[in-house]
């Protein structure tokens, strides 16, 4: 088994219920693994930003225990201070200084001085191409000149863990291809990253492990490979034309559960989804069972299972729509 | 403490660079005052004829008034400008950083000492170029200043409170606009306590401002009474390190919220 030491980042048992009666937190636990990338994928109000904001020091969780960089965030908030970088949804830089007499300041925060600062800072805004606008204020930055800087902002003092809250939330295509490929490289000196997103493409990508969160708990936890492929056999989804009533949606279930090899069926709305051994074969029996049952059947698609299908196995919701009906981050 | 002090210190450059960056607002800040001088001078002037009035120039009973008025006035937004920064994730950052909370509200409270000196100190120079006298000179004008500093420390530390706790604009607006007039009007602002109606005359002793009013024109007299200064100084004092203690201590309630 593993041994404590080896995880950056240790929660058990996290609970928050905020004053307006929200609960954010519902008994969240996790165990990120040094010198990883570490994923927290879940739709917006799931919990994400909340467990950043109680594993970085800021917010006070109504139970539970938490260990960062070995140092318990609510007992001796300062040492995990030390120990970590946030970059959270909302920049904190301030807009009417420049990147580097942002950079700077950050870096007097943690103690850092002289030539070493200066140096410092001057590594963080080439890595990150923003020295050419290291003398402009922050204002005149374009959206993702702006996370470049906030990431950098939360490098300066070369954390042990750091936190990224939605790193590439509301940036562009262009944008985002960049963060990512930023992402990826900063493990290589030995950081541990807990990073959060409503992103699936996002967590696949970057995330070594990954936890599913709904409604303020892990659902499901593993490698984006191991979750995927505890899923066996291929997704099947039925796109219908109208929303089923009761006792068309058993007729549609069963229609769907007699076709050998076919599984875990489940309706959401106006979209059937099942498992299938062989979805190439599955698929015209399908069709034709579900027209001959009277079910309204506009398109079927078949793919291999995706984190949404994970997400769907997990939380018994499909993703997209989880993230709409959720309220918004905090 | 040194590492309190030098924290203090940094977020205090940030604060004071950034409203220096912007000279166009601090031009724009002053011309109230001028005109509260300008108005209000020009309108009450005669009330120094009034029998028991006590002075011959109202612009030099004027000028200690307006001088607290402005440090009032312009303390008791401060609450927004936390509030924009909690919005924008910049309170958050700083929370996170290993600095003492005190150095994140006291770099508040040194960067409104600072304008508010500021201000007060041009009030002052541009009363002398109206014609105003101060036999006070120098001490009076300092212990003017640094009363509008305490007041400035008392409204401000109030705002950046109710910023933190109730995290709404509207409330900031309602709370402001509700206590401007009242605590300026029930004070001897602009007259003196002799010819207001009693009950305002006891109301007005209770008033924080009224103190702060009532040191620097004392001060600023021929003959100030320096036991009445220190008094009202003290109580004006005692007051801030409540108000500055009391914000600090919201950090906590914020902590739970946030």
């Amino acid at each position: 088994m593993h041994n404590q030491s080896q995880y950056a980042v240790v929660a058990d048992g996290l609970v928050k219920t905020y004053p307006n009666g929200v609960k954010a937190l519902a008994g969240l636990s996790l165990r990120v693994p040094a010198g990883q990338v570490f994923g927290l994928l879940g739709p917006n109000g799931a919990g994400k930003t909340t467990t950043i904001k109680v594993l970085s020091t800021l917010a006070r969780p109504d139970a539970g225990t938490a260990l960062v960089a070995g140092q318990d965030p609510l007992r001796a908030p300062k040492p995990v201070r030390r120990a970590i970088g946030v970059v959270s949804q909302r920049s904190g830089a301030d807009p009417m200084m420049t990147g580097r007499a942002n950079l700077l300041l950050q870096g007097r925060l943690y103690g850092m001085r002289g030539p070493t600062l200066a140096r410092r800072v001057d590594e963080l805004l080439a890595r990150f191409a923003l020295t050419d606008a290291a003398n402009r204020k922050v204002r005149t930055y374009s959206g993702g000149m702006q996370r470049r800087l906030d990431v950098a902002l939360g490098l300066v003092h070369r954390p042990r863990v750091l936190f990224l809250d939605e790193p590439t939330t509301g940036l562009d295509p262009e944008a985002r291809a960049a963060m990512w490929a930023e992402i990826s490289k900063l493990t290589a000196d030995g950081l541990t990253i807990l990073l959060t997103t409503h992103y699936l493409e996002e967590a696949d990508r970057l995330a070594d492990r990954l936890a599913i969160v709904d409604k303020g708990r892990v659902v499901a936890e593993g490698t984006p490979a191991e979750l995927k492929g505890e899923l066996s056999g291929d997704a099947m989804h039925i796109e219908l034309r109208t929303a089923l009533d009761e006792a068309a949606a058993k007729a549609a279930e069963a229609a769907l559960a007699a076709i050998p090899g076919v599984r875990e069926i489940a309706l959401d709305g106006h979209r059937l989804s099942a498992r299938a051994d062989d979805a190439a074969e599955a698929v015209p029996v399908a069709l034709q069972r579900l027209t001959a049952a009277g079910v309204p059947v506009a398109t079927v698609t078949a793919a291999r299972p995706s984190l949404d299908d994970v997400y769907l196995r997990y939380a018994g919701r499909r993703f997209a729509e989880a993230n709409s009906t959720e309220g918004g981050a905090r | 403490m040194s590492a309190v002090l030098t924290d203090t210190w940094w977020l205090t450059g940030r604060r004071l660079k950034a409203g220096m960056s912007q000279p166009a607002y601090v031009i724009v800040s002053l011309v109230q005052p001028v005109i509260w001088l300008f108005l209000f001078g020009n309108l009450f002037r005669r009330v120094v004829e009034l029998p028991g009035f006590g002075t011959s120039s109202y612009l030099d009973y004027l000028i200690p008034g307006v001088v607290m008025m402005n440090a009032l006035s312009v303390n008791m937004w401060a609450g927004m400008v936390t509030l924009e920064e909690i919005e924008r994730g910049t309170l958050n950052r700083f929370l996170v950083l290993p600095v003492s909370r005190s150095a994140i509200m006291n770099s508040n409270v040194v960067e409104q000492a600072v304008n508010t000196s500021f201000q007060s100190a041009v009030i002052v120079l541009l009363g002398w170029a109206a014609g105003a006298n101060y036999p006070g000179e120098i001490a009076g004008m300092a212990v003017l200043i640094g009363g509008s500093v305490l007041v400035g420390t008392i409204f401000g530390a109030f705002s950046n409170a109710i910023g933190m706790l109730v995290r709404q604009r509207e409330s900031i607006i309602g709370i402001n606009t509700f206590l401007l007039l009242p605590l300026t009007f029930l004070s001897t602002v602009f007259m003196v306590r002799e010819l207001m109606p009693g009950w305002m005359q006891g109301i007005s002793r209770a008033n924080p401002l009224d103190w702060a009013v009532v040191a620097g024109r004392s001060a600023l007299s021929a003959d100030p009474d320096w036991g009445l200064v220190a008094s009202r100084g003290g109580w004006l004092l005692l007051l801030a390190l409540i108000a500055v203690a009391l914000s600090t201590r919201t950090f906590r309630a914020y902590q739970k919220a946030v």
